[in-house]
This record gives structure tokens, sequence and C-alpha cells, in this order.
């Protein structure tokens, strides 16, 4: 029960890196959860994040889990308020104003400026994820696989994600 | 499936009209309903369901939310139901939005969380664990790939995203640091072509 007021923490500041995607957070999401709090293990990290993938709506519910485990029914609504609350008070708030700033002509330049750098941070999740995530050639091949066929094709992406399911258990259950 | 409120006689021309008799509970099912079929990415879900089924928003509103969640911090899923749901009744909407689209993924996840404590390390499930992470590995790559084709306006902002990967990955600053630092450089590449009379403008 003690971890609550931390979960709330650590989930309200996560909450607010996530420019561009939640995969933004992902660096400090490793640091907290896994290393300062230890409310999980980096692979059980990884594996929920990807299983949140399959998952309807926003595409990290997975931080219910992590609230779960740490602190039962009570700690997934509080990761879960802590997560969403700030960022949809800040979506209220600066809405109203954005669009008044139609003719601002910085508003622009924030948009162009954040864009690349928003993207860098999904980059620099991915990589940090891919760290613990592909650990040899097989892992390697069903990323790139993905990849491609996301690239070249229009098919559901948590179509490819059951589809990596399988191939793992495939390649990778014990004869 | 009778929703008297979104059926007007005139659908296309009177889009405030019909937005100012939406009730909450009709928000909050509708998002529900975004929340538990979006399968592989909310957007087109969105589009679907607040342009083409209910109308609550044109595909021109939808375009500048759409940029607006996307600069802001927060995910495009709940950020999206905030904007939607203040536009149609203010604060009550936006907290009937954000409920209904978190509801059906947290209660799934809730119950992963359960499953997974009790057969986490079965051997199937690691195999099949082992796959799954390497298929969000490529999805996410995927997305970068997409919105670098979509968001980026110069060849130069390959720069500033190699420099917040590095500043992330191999200089370990944390993310508000490397996206202050990074990003008011990106922002002042980006600074509007100035003439003289603007600087006026700036608060």
């Amino acid at each position: 029960m003690s971890q609550i007021p931390a979960l709330i923490r650590v989930f309200a500041y996560l909450s607010i890196l996530t420019v561009g995607g939640g995969m933004a957070a992902f660096p400090e999401m490793k640091v907290l959860t896994v290393e300062v709090h230890k409310w999980l293990t980096f692979p059980q990290l990884i594996h929920i994040y990807s299983v949140g993938q399959m998952a309807p709506g926003p595409n990290m519910m997975m931080i219910v889990v992590i609230g779960q485990w740490a602190g039962g029914v009570l700690g997934a609504v509080a990761t879960l308020l802590a997560f969403f609350g700030p960022t949809a008070l800040l979506a209220f708030v600066v809405a109203k104003a954005w669009r008044k700033l139609e003719k601002w002509p910085w508003r622009t330049s924030i948009q162009q400026g954040l864009a690349p750098v928003s993207i860098g941070l999904l980059l620099a999740g991915c990589f940090s994820m891919a760290k613990g995530a592909i650990t040899g050639l097989e892992t390697g091949t069903i990323a790139v696989a993905t990849l491609l066929i996301l690239l070249q094709y229009k098919i559901n992406p948590a179509l490819l994600v059951v589809g990596g399911a399988v191939v793992g258990l495939l390649s990778f259950l014990p004869k | 499936m009778s929703d008297a409120a979104a059926n007007p006689a005139l659908p296309a021309v009177d889009t405030t009209a019909s937005s100012s008799t939406v009730s909450v509970w009709q928000i909050f099912l509708q998002f529900l309903i975004i929340g538990a079929t979006s399968f592989g990415g909310v957007v087109p879900y969105l589009r679907d369901r607040l342009v083409t089924k209910t109308q609550w928003v044109d595909d021109k509103e939808f375009v500048e939310m759409l940029s607006i969640s996307q600069s802001l911090p927060g995910l495009n899923a709940t950020n999206m139901a905030v904007l939607v749901g203040e536009k149609l009744r203010g604060v009550t909407g936006a907290i009937a939005g954000l409920f209904g689209m978190c509801l059906p993924g947290a209660v799934l996840m809730f119950a992963v969380g359960i499953f997974y404590h009790l057969h986490g390390d079965h051997p199937w499930s690691t195999a099949a664990l082992k796959g799954v992470a390497a298929a969000a590995v490529g999805l996410i790559l995927s997305t970068v790939v997409g919105l670098s084709k979509k968001a980026l306006s110069r060849k130069f902002d390959f720069v500033f995203m190699a420099a917040t990967v590095l500043a992330v990955n191999r200089l370990h600053w944390s993310v508000p640091r490397a996206l202050i630092i990074v990003g008011i450089l990106a922002i002042l590449f980006h600074r509007p072509k100035g003439h003289h009379e603007e600087s006026e403008v700036t608060r």
C-alpha cells in the first residue's frame, strides 16, 4: 500500500514526458520503475509494454499492470489517474489558447521544431527497449520483418504483434 | 444504436447545432466504443467515429485537433478524447471522453497483469512474449518512419532527431533535459522568417 504515493509521483512525472507518443517516456520509465523502485524487472517491462500494443485504446495501458503489481487495485487506479490526469488537464487548458494563437508566427516554429525532437525521443525509447528485446538473430528478424511489412502494406499492426507471438512460439519453445 | 441527437435531418451543414445537443452519456459511449475496438492504433478509429459516423467534428477540425494532440505531451488517444469532449460539452464532456477511451484497455490490461503473474514464466508464455516484444520493436520503428515522412519539414531535422537519440541513449540525459535543450535549438532553427515588425507580436 505504501507504494501508492510513489506510483503517483512516478507516473505523473512520466505523463508529461510522453511528447510525440508513449514510447518517449520509456527510457525514464525503465530507470524509475525497474532500477529505482524495483516494481518489476526489465524483461517484464518489455513484455507488458509489448502485450499492451495488442490492446485497444491508448497504447500505454500497460502502466495499469505496473500499478497493480506494486499496489493492487488501488495502485492500478492511482497509476491510471496519475498518468492520464496531468496531460488531460494540459490538453484541456492549452487547446483553447493554442487555437487563439493561430496567427502567432512562433506557433508553427514550435510545431516544426518539436517534431524532430519528439520523433528522436520515440527512437531513443525504441533503442532502449530493443536492447532487451532483440537478443539474437530470430528476434532481430521478427523486428525487421514487422517493420518492412508495415512499411510496405496497409495491415493492422496489432495483427503483426499477434504474428510475433506465433513466430515466438514456433522458434523459442523448448523441444 | 438509436442516437436521435446525432442524427439530424441536415447532417453536413449543422455541426454546431447537433454538437450542442450531444449528451455526456453519448460522449462516454462513443469513446467507450473507440476505446474497445481500436486495435493497432487509435487514429483511424477516431476519424471513422468522430468525423464519419457521429459528425461531431469536420475533417479540417479533426486534423487541427490531431496536430495539437501531437504537439502536446500525452497520448493522441487521450488528448483527442479531451479536445473533442471539451468541444461538445466542456469539462464534463472531456472527462466522459477520457474515461470512455481508457476504460476498456485498462480493464483488459488489468486482466493481463493477473494472467502474467500466474503464467508469465510458463515456457509457452516466455516463447510467445519474446516474439511479441521483437514485433513491438518493429512496430515502433515503423511509427518513427511514418512520422518522419509526415512531420519533418526540412532535411536538417534529422540532425535534431539524431541529437535527441544520442543525448538520451549515449549521454544518458534525462528526457526533459533532452527535450528542452534540443527542442529550443530546433524551435530557433524553425523560427519565423523574421520581418522586424513581427517581433511585436511575441508576448
